[in-house]
């Protein structure tokens, strides 16, 4: 008896969770609904972090940005939010698919406006377009990296001068 | 011994701020293997009025999104005196799939009907400051640099395309004028180099 509770407790657990994986729904936004979006706390430090699923670079330093997600969860000063350019055929077959395989714990929104352009100057104009790009902002600081990222002590050095 | 450190750093300073072609800078002539065995150089295209040279790859999307509107440029600015040539800036070592023999496969796939080169050695890349996959530099007949940027405003859909940043910009040239804007910005995938 108490097996088969246990079993029945896993399969509801087991579903539960199916559920809620599915439940959850992408914040697709343009450049303007993204900056309505974004967080302006005065105490609270955004590393907003621009990638895709088919940059290599990108997935690459991933974890860096998951490890220093993770490690301030509970922490409202540091807070991570991974802004992914992927295309927009390609949200349910392979961003949401890479969500799920890495248990990704900084939040996800997906900045779909093609006239990048018009855009890009505004996150920084050193910006060139390429990718992996990462913005650092707390109230009207901010700093911005076009590149890649190699360890979290790296985005920490970063943290620490702001 | 300070003196010397200082005029050190400066000389280290220098050494990573590469010199980069700006807008109205002469820029040199290149020496490329295309993917149909020939050597290509600007030079070699007899009567052109400019050189429409885009770095581009096979593996980025944003570059594969853009295949199709490459070969429709090319064919229909080539008899204007504008031809593309498409210039593979990626080290193969770090991305396999941009290796010569992968050029030569997308190239016999899609028909390509301008050259397809490889930067061997990642030589000329870093002279132009080309930043990413698909990146454009149009260059009048003098080999004058007068735009670099973006093809268009959407790499999503040509359709929904409004602004013909580089069309725009080799009208302006063929009027004698300088296209504005002479810059422009995209999405796109790194450059890779170990």
């Amino acid at each position: 008896m108490k097996q088969k509770l246990l079993v029945l407790a896993l399969l509801l657990s087991f579903l539960g969770s199916t559920f809620a994986q599915e439940a959850t729904e992408l914040k697709v936004f343009d450049f303007e609904e993204l900056q309505e979006y974004l967080p302006r706390e005065e105490n609270q430090l955004v590393v907003l972090n621009f990638w895709a699923t088919w940059c290599k670079p990108c997935v690459k330093e991933m974890p860096y940005f998951q490890e220093l997600s993770e490690k301030y969860a509970s922490d409202e000063s540091v807070r991570v939010i991974l802004v992914s350019l992927d295309m927009e055929s390609q949200l349910e077959t392979r961003l949401v698919p890479f969500m799920k395989k890495h248990k990704l714990h900084p939040e996800v929104v997906v900045l779909d406006d093609p006239d990048a352009n018009r855009w890009i100057d505004q996150v920084d104009p050193s910006w060139s377009g390429a990718i992996p790009a990462t913005l650092f902002y707390r109230g009207d600081q901010k700093k911005f990296f076009q590149k890649s990222f190699h360890s979290l002590e790296e985005l920490e050095a970063i943290i620490q001068t702001f | 011994m300070k003196y010397f450190l200082a005029i050190a750093f400066l000389f280290c300073s220098f050494a990573f701020v590469q010199a980069q072609y700006q807008i109205g800078d002469k820029v040199d002539d290149f020496s490329l293997k295309s993917t149909d065995g020939d050597l290509v150089s600007m030079s070699d295209y007899e009567g052109a009025e400019g050189y429409i040279i885009i770095f581009t790859c096979n593996h980025c999307p944003y570059a594969i999104a853009y295949e199709d509107r490459i070969i429709d440029l090319h064919n229909e600015m080539e008899p204007k005196g504008f031809p593309v040539i498409a210039i593979n800036p990626n080290d193969p070592k770090v991305q396999p799939d941009d290796s010569f023999e992968k050029m030569k496969q997308r190239a016999d796939e899609k028909g390509f009907p301008f050259k397809y080169v490889l930067d061997d050695g990642q030589k000329v890349y870093p002279k132009f400051g080309a930043e990413r996959t698909p990146h454009v530099f149009l260059v009048d007949k003098n080999r004058v640099l007068q735009y670099i940027g973006a093809i268009d405003d959407n790499y999503k859909s040509e359709d929904a395309v409004e602004k013909e940043y580089l069309r725009d910009a080799i009208q302006a040239i063929k009027a004698g004028k300088k296209p504005q804007p002479a810059t422009t910005k995209a999405i796109g995938c790194t450059i890779k180099t170990s």
